[in-house]
């Protein structure tokens, strides 16, 4: 099994996510440097982790969106490769149009830093089957952009398809339907705020987090 | 020819800092004032053969990078 992390100028959980997947998968994993044109041969799981990509300059994620890399990471994701955006990656999914939505300030206007219980609201994905039975998750919220919205349409066509996949307990940040997580229609690209590479070993206060990266390769 | 681009979240999408200097303002006694947005201008030179040439070449940027249609609406300037 091999990971592949992207790391854009400004990232700054690109290490975090390489020691959680290693740690909770076992799998190798290459950090991949967002100006490269081509991924590893043989990812079964690309991560595009969270922080500060580009400064957050212009709208989160919309420079990262357009770095070379991202070319063969969507061919990937349209090859059926496993791919999780976290936080800013999630921001960079949205941004690339990999996933419906966007993400706007909070509705606070505070940056939310703090764990968080989250419903899984669809374990039938391959990221969530490891959690089947169980309804409740901990994971760690660290965002000041992590309102998600979509239009009432989008809204009503991922419920309704099931692409919602974690949804927050009490909600932290005005996000629309209180969504935390969502997968695009195949089922192989997820985004979520909450970190589950800040939730992979009980030391952590959530050892959650590491069911994700378990999941998301036992299908790879 | 300079273009501006001004883009802002589009109405009915919340505009939390629109909604946070409206606050202020109404704090420093303006209360009659409503409906407060805030957006961004963004501008440069380019080297477009006329101003219809430049404006379509101007909106194609604001679809692919200046603006995030999903929320945001955008109005350009060509001179």
């Amino acid at each position: 099994m091999k990971a592949a992390v992207i790391v854009f100028p400004g990232s700054n959980c690109d290490r975090d996510c390489k020691v959680a997947i290693e740690r909770s998968t076992g799998a190798s994993v290459d950090m991949v440097w967002h100006g490269d044109t081509a991924l590893p041969h043989g990812i079964d799981l690309i991560v595009l982790p969270g922080g500060f990509s580009y400064g957050d300059y212009l709208r989160c994620g919309a420079m990262a969106a357009l770095s070379p890399i991202m070319n063969d990471v969507k061919l990937a994701a349209e090859r059926g490769v496993a791919t999780v955006g976290i936080c800013n990656g999630f921001q960079i999914l949205c941004e690339a149009g990999m996933l419906p939505g966007a993400l706007l300030r909070n509705e606070a206007l505070k940056y939310v830093c703090k764990p968080v219980e989250l419903e899984v609201t669809n374990a039938q994905t391959r990221f969530t089957a490891g959690y089947a039975g169980r309804r409740e998750v901990t994971m760690t919220v660290g965002n000041g952009e992590g309102n998600f919205f979509a239009d009432p349409e989008t809204l009503a066509r991922i419920e309704g398809e099931g692409q919602v996949v974690f949804r927050y307990k009490d909600n932290p940040n005005g996000s629309a339907h209180a969504i935390a997580g969502v997968v695009n229609a195949r089922g192989n690209v997820l985004g979520l705020m909450p970190h589950p590479d800040r939730a992979f070993e009980p030391e952590l206060g959530s050892a959650d987090g590491a069911i994700l990266f378990q999941s998301a390769l036992a299908s790879a | 020819m300079r273009a501006k681009v001004h883009v802002f979240l589009k109405p009915g999408v919340l505009d939390v800092q629109g909604k946070a200097v409206e606050a202020a303002l109404h704090g420093l006694g303006w209360g009659d004032v409503e409906g407060v947005r805030v957006g961004k201008t963004i501008e440069f030179d380019f080297k477009g053969a006329d101003a219809a040439e430049t404006e379509s070449q101007v909106k194609a940027m604001c679809e692919k990078l200046l603006a995030n249609t999903v929320i945001e609406s955008y109005r350009v300037e060509v001179a």
